[in-house]
């Protein structure tokens, strides 16, 4: 295969490099030379990376793998802004087009109690998988399921479920928050199940359970910043936090017995 | 070795039902006792672990990722298929079953097709109870669509995201069981190694992505859901961490792969737009379903704006070649005619690799909004990567590496030579012949998962009575030392090219030679370059760091040792099939253009066993029977 470059960016990169999650980390400078408008901004990493590696030096780690957006790996600071400046956009979809030859260009991991630095750019999630165990899901036993046109459901409240369903679970929602919380991530599951048929019978509980995981977590509480749903790559909105909130209402009032039950607090 | 199918006797509709009850099955009581390892968390994986865990057996299950959310499986986009007939259009299991086998080319087993028909009404019950948010129309009933080359509308989707939505219901009730303590989660553990005992698959090796340990995991049986090799190419629309070496090491170790040149070439790819691409991105083939393909009449015409050039000038080439499918001809089609065309200098867009997907049509006639609704995130998608505006300028695409057909061989029970170990998903090679149907693939790992695996991995624990083994096991200390050997040399060697390198170039020699259509004398280049530049990377690659630690350079350079391996097993079976089938299109073997299969000496599996280091492999013939489908040349015109 043949392709084109065009004209290439000179940029000087900040990157926070960190060995390990026990050890310190800071922010190293490097050059990022002939970078074209094309590449995406994880591919000008990994022009990087080669540089690195050509002299010995250990590459900058970062997550990643689908690169196109939907697997929810890839996940940094970029300038200060989750995923980096445009909307709608992980960074594995970002391209240097959004970039001016000579910028500086400060690249840093998501910062959260909850997310401990693994290594460089690379994260522990892991709270995010404990969440959807305490309840983001519906016990449907395989084998056990209906005709699945036996429930006809209203495309207006599936194109909803649809849009909260399509969190990615990259965590940029958590990075943006002043309080760390992780209410976006959650209300988008609880909406997305809330507003099924098939969502129903564990509704509350769910409810109920998550946001107790989500405290344990140590993620902050949600304070109506809105900056989860600015920075969110697949524009869930915080509309979500309307059915979370009204479910963990209901459900803290109709759920006593379970709660007591479960032990948690 | 000997390739026993185990197909059910008995009428091809009654075999699975048959089956399923002469199969000996585990007591309930008795099912905790038996331990399943599942290396793979995509649909295929996920699923699994998670309805084995519901029956009652433990499961221990694998991903490299940092959460099996993100396995490949994610970023499927346009569907998946199912007999449901819903639209009232004809379809029906039989005619899942026939378009399947004929859109193989007639290179799959009758028998494993018809059950996936069967099985596939199952799949979509199993997933709207589970909550996943299927597109429906305004009466609220489930939606379709017709996809690749299909005549009927039998395929259900969730916007441009249903293998994110189909994926998030596996992942989710696998999350459920791990919280009951069903499963035990590995996240960012990849498997190095495969453990057998006494001749039977009995566990794995694995690293710790994140602490380097080398760890043994034993169990009753292995189950790999592991996915596709389409990485081979460097340049293809999986994921980046798409690898073969679980199943390459399965092999090594005595299982046979089959058909591994059966790779299938997208039509609808975003181009290649310079030489840093790490990978090429898919837009989904139901574009085609309201796109027309075309490209300049003429050569001189190819640098001008597409609006300049005036419809006479225009040449729909699907339309013209193919009349009735049309721009909905099977993708091993319309890759092999967007090729044609750039060959003879008709291409469009970067180094003239690239065909007009063109719009115009359908906004005229549906309206922007209709075509919002249904391809929004796709435009919005070609926008951000190419900064051109596909609702105003056709889109340009072009053929890529996309999806695997060859894979372990498993029999009818899905398990592989090796007694033991099973394989599901893309990583066996048993549904889709020599060319996989669009849609199809979703399908066929969830059946697998969901609903065939379930019940033949108790058949296997029952008969088989696997005796306890302790990680002391002189086979497990063996297979420890043989990783840990090999990763001590791979962070040895300290030379002077990076593992990228590499790949890229084995990447590139793959798709010359190996790739949309090949030829005797290319493969054999191939067969010939590739053993140096294996030897090269064995003496000149550099993997920075240690093995004790997160170490990407690491992960990478094991499986690219792999690939270096398994590409020229790709050349090889290639080499070997002397016949035009599906996605296996041999330049010598056509007629004018059209591929020209060869049922008599060709109508069978390739099931290749390894015979040691430096050894040729041993070519084992499985072969097939077509006893409903009448064999005929597959015409799309
Ligand atoms: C862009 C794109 C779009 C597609 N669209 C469609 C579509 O619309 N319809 C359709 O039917 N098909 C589609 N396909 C094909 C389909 O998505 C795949 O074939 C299918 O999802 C594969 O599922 P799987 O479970 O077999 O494997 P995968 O989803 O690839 O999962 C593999 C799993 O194995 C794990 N793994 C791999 N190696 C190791 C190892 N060594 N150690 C530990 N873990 C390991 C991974 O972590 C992962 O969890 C598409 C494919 C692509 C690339
Ligand atoms: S790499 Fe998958 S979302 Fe960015």
């Amino acid at each position: 295969m043949t392709a084109t470059t065009k004209g290439g960016l000179s940029l000087t990169l900040h990157v926070w490099r960190q060995p390990n999650a026990a050890a310190a980390g800071k922010m190293v400078k490097y050059q990022a030379t002939d970078i074209s408008p094309d590449m995406s901004f994880l591919e000008m990493l990994d022009v990087v990376n080669e540089g690195l590696i050509a002299v010995g030096n250990d590459p900058i780690a970062f997550d990643h793998d689908c690169r196109e957006g939907i697997c929810g790996s890839c996940g940094m600071m970029i300038n200060g802004a989750a995923h980096g400046p445009m909307k709608l956009t992980t960074a594995c979809q970002l391209h240097m087009r959004s970039f001016k030859d000579g910028d500086d260009i400060f690249i840093e991991p998501w910062r959260a109690t909850a997310f401990p630095v693994v290594k460089d750019l690379v994260v522990d999630r892991s709270a995010f998988d404990r969440i959807i165990q305490a309840g983001g899901f519906v016990s449907a036993r395989t084998g056990a399921a209906q005709d699945g046109n036996a429930i006809p459901i209203s495309k207006v409240a599936a194109d909803e479920s649809m849009d909260a369903a399509a969190c990615i679970g990259c965590g940029a929602c958590v990075a943006a928050c002043p309080n760390a919380s992780a209410s976006l991530f959650t209300a988008a599951k609880v909406t997305h199940l809330g507003l099924l048929p098939q969502g129903q019978p564990e509704r509350f509980r769910r409810a109920l359970q998550m946001v107790e995981q989500m405290d344990l977590e140590h993620f902050g509480g949600c304070t109506l910043f809105g900056e989860c749903q600015e920075a969110c790559p697949k524009g869930i909105s915080i509309d979500s936090m309307m059915h979370l909130n009204r479910d963990f209402l209901l459900a803290t009032a109709t759920a006593k017995e379970e709660k007591s039950e479960m032990g948690a607090g | 070795m000997e390739l026993k199918s185990k197909i059910p006797s008995g009428p091809l509709a009654d075999k699975w039902d048959k089956h399923k009850f002469e199969m000996k099955l585990v007591n309930p009581a008795n099912k905790r006792k038996y331990h399943v390892i599942v290396v793979g968390s995509g649909l295929a994986g996920a699923s699994a672990a998670a309805t084995m865990s519901e029956l009652g057996y433990q499961v221990s299950c694998f991903c490299f990722q940092d959460s099996p959310r993100r396995a490949h499986s994610i970023a499927a986009q346009g569907g998946i298929n199912a007999a449901k007939n819903y639209q009232n259009d004809g379809d029906s299991i039989w005619r899942l079953f026939y378009d399947t086998v004929k859109g193989g080319d007639f290179r799959s087993r009758e028998a494993n097709v018809y059950r996936l028909a069967q099985i596939s009404v199952n799949i979509i019950d199993q997933c709207v109870a589970q909550g996943v948010p299927f597109a429906r129309e305004y009466g609220g009933l489930l939606a379709n669509r017709s996809f690749g080359g299909a005549q009927v509308s039998r395929t259900f989707y969730a916007r441009g995201q249903t293998g994110q939505q189909l994926l998030l219901g596996a992942y989710q009730a696998l999350e459920k069981e791990i919280a009951r303590g069903g499963v035990k989660m590995y996240n960012r553990h990849e498997m190095l190694e495969l453990v057998i005992v006494d001749g039977k698959a009995r566990g794995i090796i694995t690293r710790d992505l994140i602490t380097g340990e080398i760890e043994s995991h034993l169990a009753d049986a292995v189950v790999l859901g592991t996915g596709g090799y389409g990485n081979a190419y460097f340049l293809s629309t999986n994921a980046k961490g798409c690898n073969v070496t679980a199943t390459y090491r399965a092999y090594q170790r005595g299982a046979a792969f089959a058909n591994p040149c059966f790779t299938q070439i997208h039509p609808t790819c975003i181009p290649q737009s310079g030489d840093h691409q790490s990978k090429l991105t898919l837009m989904s083939e139901s574009l085609r379903n309201d796109g027309r393909v075309w490209v300049p009449k003429s050569q001189a015409d190819c640098g001008l704006p597409p609006s300049e050039i005036p419809e006479q000038n225009r040449d729909y080439y699907l339309e013209r070649k193919y009349p009735s499918f049309g721009n909905l001809s099977p993708r091993d089609i319309a890759s092999r005619a967007a090729k044609e065309v750039c060959d003879e200098g008709r291409g469009v867009g970067p180094g003239g690799r690239g065909v007009y997907l063109d719009f115009a049509d359908a906004i005229g006639r549906l309206g922007v909004h209709m075509i919002t609704e249904r391809y929004g995130n796709l435009f919005e998608m070609y926008e951000r990567i190419t900064d051109e505006n596909p609702y105003e300028r056709p889109m340009r695409i072009y053929p890529a590496v996309h999806y695997t057909m060859g894979g372990l061989w498993v029999d009818y029970n899905l398990m592989s030579t090796i007694p033991g170990l099973h394989v599901i998903g893309e990583a066996n090679f048993s549904d889709h012949g020599a060319n996989r149907l669009g849609a199809s693939a979703l399908m066929q790992g969830l059946a697998d998962g969901y609903f065939v695996i379930p019940y033949t991995i108790g058949d296997y624990l029952a008969s088989s009575k696997p005796e306890p083994i302790t990680a002391d096991h002189a086979e497990v200390r063996r297979s420890m030392e043989s990783v840990l050997a090999r990763q001590t040399r791979l962070l040895g060697i300290k030379g002077k090219r990076t593992v990228d390198s590499f790949h890229r170039q084995l990447g590139h020699l793959m798709w010359e030679k190996c790739g949309m259509a090949r030829n005797a004398s290319g493969l054999k280049e191939a067969l010939n370059e590739i053993p140096k530049l294996r030897e090269e990377f064995w003496q000149n690659v550099t993997v920075p760091g240690s093995g004790a630690e997160l170490n990407q350079s690491l992960e990478k350079a094991g499986r690219v040792a792999d690939f270096l391996e398994f590409s020229e097993l790709m050349c090889l079976d290639a080499l070997t099939r002397e016949e035009s089938c599906g996605g296996h299109f041999r330049e010598e073997y056509q007629d004018a253009g059209e591929a020209m299969r060869n049922d008599e000496k060709f109508a069978f599996v390739s099931a290749w066993e390894y015979a040691g280091s430096g050894k040729a492999p041993i070519l084992h013939k499985e072969p097939l029977e077509f006893e409903n489908v009448h064999l005929s040349t597959r015409s799309y015109k």
